[in-house]
């Protein structure tokens, strides 16, 4: 039965791929459905059975690669890590599919739309449930390429297909780097199954004799430490994945895909993968300070740099693509001062409102004819009643507002933060608490000016703005149920009570020592709900009613505005650093090497060669028969001449 | 007073032999010219077979010169027929224009 959760949606991929057009639209949209929402309630089964039960299992279903010492299995991993893994993809994915019914309904594409779909949430349980860095690998690399087959999937849309391809690129980098951790882990410890590799770290560091994990390896002209390298490498995989900062700029452009799709893949699991990965190899990190504080350095600086820029942002979908950025960068500082279980718990509650966010907002652009821009809506709260309520609940999700989801889960990142004890946990704390103030405004603003103040779109009227089918709303209901109470349900199990940890992670997540469990300071836990709710009526005030004086800051600092509204210039930067340069030496390879050399040489010389032999071979075709005939004497003369002299 | 033998006669073949073989090649003109070459060929081969029939002392070889003799009047027959089909076909029975023996 566990099986089934991995295969369904395998099997939904390709009934839907390789047979939508001999069923039709409506019955793979059907079929891919039925299948991922069977396969979620499978994983809520297992999710309850590894709660209740202590449930624990590694279902080998075939061995994949077995030379020499590398042995790997295609295996089905069930641990309390995968389990919370499974119900987040499962759930969301089945969501997000029944909502595309209704979001996709005018698409010409709707099979290949839900292949795609299916096909991704096979590949994201791949990653989730592998017990070796193989198949990880395999399920990463999948993931990859369905986001690349989703961004681009209006393939006639020219920015759809540059975003497809940014991304594709913009992850190759970040996937350089998980391969060559890959590749050392395998180097260093001779397996790569997530068990033995794990068992072989502590024992190592425990005999006090240290023959690899201290060992000096030089990479990149410095010096390293063989564990603190395998966990940047492994980071710089996560970064890439997860949007961190400096590879982050392919998710905000990622947002050409289909709404659905950034609720599911650039939202709740895909971009999560990089947390998974650094939570799933807490064994690892633990012994590497260095590589904890980069991870904490690097969350935290995403965590503001995203925030600043959704700040000012105009595109709707853009705003909350950066909200997921600096989202992701609140679980990353999570892991980098120690409290995976916190992380692994944003990482959950997350899915649930950040869904929750696109899928409304794709009703919301739905509703304005495919209109992103939210200087062009404003006013139709009235008119769009359901999808205003949802994008409340899910806004004050994200934001932390008391009771919510959020609040459980980020308080609880920042209050770690502190508890930390040492200089980049107190700074990203205080960071944490000033982007958690930020969000809080974005998000607002975002609110006001799509369904407050006056209706600003010249291109439809407001009559003509309509509520979206049902079929849209009911997965927003029930996203909205787990963003209101996904936080305060599962807290206890994730991150247990004050003072008493929880065992739920068992042997999945590991600590060196375990987290400090003392109370934080009053003022820290009051003061991050303070300032969300004190940033709802500001924000109300500097949006809808006084909207002057935010003219009026702009105004005064357009440099800092337009360095926001430009991403902190991280494209263009990009631009004149990596791709002009790398753009040169393609063009020098296509133009001379490839053109000139190979092409030259190769097929068109040859090509040209026999056509100059051929013209002259034409002209002893004359059609004379008198030169016929003297060949043929020729010939017979020289061959009776060959024969009498032999 | 010349004595003569077969080296004459195989001579004489050769020369009207190789005649024949520039007549065919030579002539720019003429289709029936390469007809009458090809004729000669053919009685260059007669002569080496009648002289080495005699010095051989064999009738073998006169026996097939006469055959060859009628097969050829039956094919320099069917060498004209087909000249004459062919100029009333394409007007013409010059060795130049007939040059459509060609890919």
């Amino acid at each position: 039965m566990e099986l089934s959760v991995i295969i369904l949606p395998l099997v939904a991929s390709v009934i839907s791929g390789f047979f939508g057009r001999y069923i039709g639209d409506r019955n793979s949209e059907i079929v891919t459905s039925v299948l991922v929402s069977v396969s979620a309630i499978i994983s809520f089964v297992i999710f309850y059975n590894v709660i209740a039960n202590n449930y624990e299992e590694n279902i080998v279903i075939a061995t994949w690669i077995n030379s020499g010492s590398l042995n790997v299995n295609w295996s089905m991993n069930i641990d309390p890590l995968s389990a919370v893994m499974l119900v987040v993809v499962t759930s969301v994915s089945s969501l997000v599919h029944i909502y595309s019914i209704g979001y996709m309904s005018h698409d010409p594409h709707k099979p290949r739309f839900m292949a795609y779909l299916s096909l991704f949430t096979f590949t994201m349980l791949m990653l989730v449930t592998s017990d070796n860095f193989i198949q990880l690998f395999f399920g990463w690399e999948g993931v990859g390429l369905c986001s690349y087959f989703l961004i681009g999937f209006w393939f006639k849309k020219e920015t759809a297909n540059a975003a497809a391809i940014k991304a594709f690129l913009v992850n190759r980098v970040g996937d350089l780097g998980l391969a060559l951790g890959i590749f050392l882990i395998f180097h260093l410890f001779g397996t790569l199954n997530y068990d033995e590799v794990f068992k072989q770290i502590p024992s190592v560091a425990a005999a006090g004799v240290t023959p690899f994990l201290n060992k000096e390896l030089i990479f990149l002209g410095l010096n390293f430490k063989a564990v603190d390298l395998i966990c940047l490498l492994l980071f710089l995989g996560a970064m890439g994945k997860s949007a961190q900062i400096f590879l982050h700029t392919w998710l905000p452009d990622a947002m050409e895909g289909p709404t659905p799709v950034s609720a599911l893949i650039h939202a709740a699991t895909m971009v999560t993968a990089g947390v998974f990965l650094v939570v799933r190899c807490s064994p690892i990190y633990e012994y590497s300070e260095l590589a904890l504080n980069v991870i904490t350095v690097v969350g935290m600086t995403t965590a503001i740099f995203a925030a600043t820029v959704a700040l000012v942002q105009t595109d709707i979908k853009k705003i909350i693509a950066y909200s997921t950025c600096s989202q992701l960068g609140y679980m990353f500082f999570a892991t980098g001062v120690g409290a995976y279980n916190v992380a692994m718990f944003h990482l959950f509650t997350h899915a649930f409102f950040k869904a929750l966010l696109f899928l409304g907002s794709g009703s919301v652009i739905h509703a304005f004819k495919d209109e992103q821009d939210i200087n062009q809506m404003g006013g139709v709260w009235k008119k769009l009643p359901y999808t205003y309520v949802l994008m409340i609940v899910g806004t004050l999700a994200l934001t932390g507002f008391p009771l919510m989801s959020g609040f459980y889960s980020k308080d609880a990142i920042i209050e770690f933060a502190y508890l930390r004890g040492n200089t980049a946990g107190y700074y990203a704390a205080g960071i944490g608490i000033f982007t958690a103030f930020l969000t809080s405004i974005y998000s607002w603003r975002l609110i006001f000016k799509t369904f407050h103040g006056n209706y600003n779109n010249r291109n439809i009227k407001i009559e003509d703005t309509h509520e979206s089918p049902l079929v849209t709303l009911i997965p927003l209901i029930l996203l909205a149920i787990g963003a209101i109470f996904a936080g305060f349900i599962f807290k206890d199990l994730f991150i247990g009570h004050h003072g008493l940890t929880s065992n739920y992670w068992s042997q999945s997540i590991f600590f060196l020592e375990p987290l400090s469990s003392e109370h934080p300071p009053y003022w820290i836990v009051y003061l991050t709900p303070l300032l969300v709710i004190i940033s709802i009526p500001l924000s109300y005030y500097l949006f809808v009613k006084n909207k002057k004086i935010t003219d009026e800051v702009v105004k005064g600092n357009q440099p800092l505005y337009k360095f926001l509204l430009n991403k902190w210039y991280f494209d263009e930067l990009y631009e004149v650093v990596f791709v002009k340069s790398s753009k040169k030496v393609g063009i020098f390879l296509w133009k001379f090497f490839d053109l000139r050399i190979i092409d030259g040489f190769g097929p068109d010389g040859v090509s040209k060669i026999i056509k100059k032999l051929s013209i002259k071979a034409n002209k002893f075709q004359s059609g004379h028969i008198y030169q016929y005939a003297f060949i043929m004497l020729l010939g017979f003369s020289a061959f009776l001449t060959f024969l009498i002299i032999k | 007073m010349i004595n003569i033998g077969l080296g004459h006669y195989l001579t004489l073949g050769a020369i009207i032999f190789t005649i024949g073989v520039i007549g065919i090649f030579l002539n720019r003109k003429n289709i029936i010219v390469i007809l009458m070459s090809i004729e000669l060929i053919l009685l260059a081969v007669n002569i080496n077979l009648v002289a080495f029939s005699i010095y051989l002392n064999d009738l073998s070889g006169q026996v097939f010169t006469l055959f060859i003799l009628t097969v050829a009047a039956a094919e320099a027959a069917i060498g004209l027929a087909i000249i004459v089909v062919y100029f009333r076909n394409s007007g013409t029975i010059r060795v130049e224009e007939i040059n459509k023996l060609k890919g």
